[in-house]
């Protein structure tokens, strides 16, 4: 692999940028992997990232039936926070914002990671008691937050409505190191990682069926024919539950649209990232000058990456009292994804009935910033078959035991 | 966009005036049963990719709760019928047999 340098930059200048290498190789599927993860999304590229650098396994597959990227981590809105209130989840979370700072020049790929700081409304007294509590939390977890007032809110964030009348703003939780990255980038900085590591990344292939001898895994189908496997990593997202009957168990899972939009570019005027979780709503402004904003779920299985229209309204008209410059832009696009919800809205990172098989799912509407930790505790799991600190608690086994990691009364909005 | 058929009232009702309710035919387990089965019902889900059964409510109109066979993978909508039945009607199973053939989702096929 060349390295990107400025150096490079200049070098190539030179033969008109003809010269620069393909990011990544697209190989053709061998007969057997050690390791076979199905999902190039961030969380599939991420695992096979970790699983190469901390534990000296690259003779791994990450398949992908669509191209690398194309599924929920190219559709999010890219807040990156770690404020959660239960312990397993600030560990995970805050475990992946600080590899983020550092991760452009890991993978020497620039992620654009923008630590400019996200302000968690509150707007409701329930909200003030919620937060400050997150914030007590998160002193205790050695997670940076402070609970803010209406006015540094506003200093924060000029353009920005806090009297109400309806949705006064009373106060916010500030995690000033919280921020935004380049989604596409993140997955294509891993999977040059990855290919450079020797790993093959197979991209327009399907899996259709998971092969087993008895209680173990030996394989899987695909659209590109039969592969084998010592171990399975399914990192699927909204389509864990079908992996999951592919291979013969259960996930608490359900799969809904989540849906988020941009308006016209327009000149910079806000360098924070706000959410508004009362009235399901947040809002951040991409380097191009968009303002992102993203909404609440849509109520029903959906497996269509498309959503109800109404939800954009919705998401629209609550952020207009709080943001009415919004009320004058032109919205230019919109799209869906298909968010994978746990009961308790944290993810799971486990092994499952079959052995070989590890399941990594349940990120719903809030997991791109959780890639690298994620990964960093798959690959952890696949190498050694047993969870680390990490995943320990994010065990499918929670619900049967009624051990939730409960962040759905937390956060009424997690993404 | 969704529209489902109120079978109480008879309205042909867009999505705004209906409240999603999840998955339809759950068996119920209470506290004395075993942990697998109060699992199960507490959050075990079909979560298909294709033939659905969901419980929806006519929230904006008669305030009914009915369930509705449905696609998910084409928002296709095989029809609706009255919530009070533990099984899918045979004019819903023929209906989604025309379009599926060798459908199966639970127990029911
Ligand atoms: C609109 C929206 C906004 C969001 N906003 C935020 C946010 O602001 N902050 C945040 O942290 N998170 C956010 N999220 C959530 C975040 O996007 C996801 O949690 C995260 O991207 C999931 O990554 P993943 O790698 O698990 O899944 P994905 O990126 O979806 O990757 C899974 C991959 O598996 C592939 N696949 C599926 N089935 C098969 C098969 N049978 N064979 C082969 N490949 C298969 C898919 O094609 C897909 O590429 C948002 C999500 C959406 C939809
Ligand atoms: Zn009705």
């Amino acid at each position: 692999m060349k390295r990107y340098s400025a150096f490079a930059i200049a070098r190539q200048a030179l033969s008109h940028h003809q010269g620069w290498e393909r990011a990544w190789r697209s190989p053709q599927p061998k007969r057997k992997y050690d390791v076979i993860i199905v999902g190039a999304g961030g969380h599939g590229l991420a695992t096979a990232y970790y699983l190469g650098k901390n534990f000296g396994i690259t003779n791994v597959a990450v398949i992908e039936k669509g191209w690398l990227g194309g599924g929920n981590t190219g559709r999010n809105t890219t807040i990156i926070r770690s404020n959660y209130l239960q312990d397993p989840s600030a560990a995970i979370y805050e475990k992946a914002r600080s590899l983020y700072e550092t991760l452009s020049q890991e993978l020497n790929y620039n992620i654009m990671f923008s630590p400019r700081g996200v302000i968690m409304l509150a707007q409701t007294q329930s909200e003030i008691r919620g937060y400050q509590r997150t914030a007590h939390a998160n002193a205790l977890q050695g997670v940076q937050t402070e609970w803010i007032t209406p006015a540094r809110v506003k200093e924060l964030c000029p353009i920005m409505n806090i009297d109400g009348p309806r949705y006064p703003v009373l106060g916010g939780l500030w995690q000033a190191r919280g921020g935004t990255a380049r989604h596409d980038a993140v997955a294509w900085g891993y999977a040059r990682a990855c290919s450079d590591m020797g790993m093959d990344i197979i991209q327009q292939c399907e899996v259709t069926g998971v092969r087993r001898e008895g209680a173990k895994v030996v394989g899987v189908e695909t659209t590109k024919g039969a592969i084998d496997c010592d171990k399975l990593g399914m990192v699927v997202a909204g389509h864990a539950g079908v992996l999951a009957d592919m291979a013969g168990f259960k996930l608490p899972v359900e799969s809904i649209a989540l849906q988020a939009l941009v308006s016209e570019p327009i000149k910079p005027c806000m360098d924070v990232v706000v959410m508004a979780n009362t009235v399901h709503g947040y809002l951040s402004q991409s380097d191009k000058g968009e303002m992102v904003i993203g909404g609440g779920t849509d109520g029903f299985n959906n497996y269509t990456q498309r959503g109800s229209f109404h939800h954009i309204e919705e998401t629209v008209r609550a952020l207009v009292e709080t943001f009415p410059m919004l009320s004058r832009l032109k919205m230019l696009r919109q799209w869906g994804g298909i968010v994978d919800m746990t009961g308790d809205r944290s993810a799971i990172i486990s092994k499952t009935p079959v052995e070989g098989v590890f399941v990594n799912c349940g990120w719903g509407t809030g997991g791109f910033k959780a890639i690298p930790g994620s990964g960093w505790a798959m690959a952890e799991l696949i190498a050694k078959g047993a969870p680390g600190p990490l995943a320990e608690a994010f065990t499918m086994e929670r619900f049967k035991r009624g051990q939730f990691i409960d962040e759905s009364v937390a956060a009424g909005v997690a993404h | 966009m969704i529209t489902l058929h109120c079978p109480y009232c008879g309205v042909d009702a867009d999505e705004t005036e209906l409240t999603p309710g999840g998955e339809a035919h759950l068996k119920r387990f209470g506290p004395g049963s075993s942990d697998e089965d109060f699992e199960g019902y507490l959050f075990a889900r079909q979560n298909p990719k294709g033939v659905h059964f969901e419980r929806w409510r006519h929230a904006y109109g008669c305030g009914k709760w009915f369930l509705a066979a449905r696609c998910t993978m084409t928002l296709e909508v095989f029809g609706t019928y009255s919530a009070q039945t533990t099984e899918p009607p045979k004019k819903i199973k023929d209906a989604i047999s025309a379009k599926r053939p060798g459908w199966t989702w639970g127990a029911f096929s």
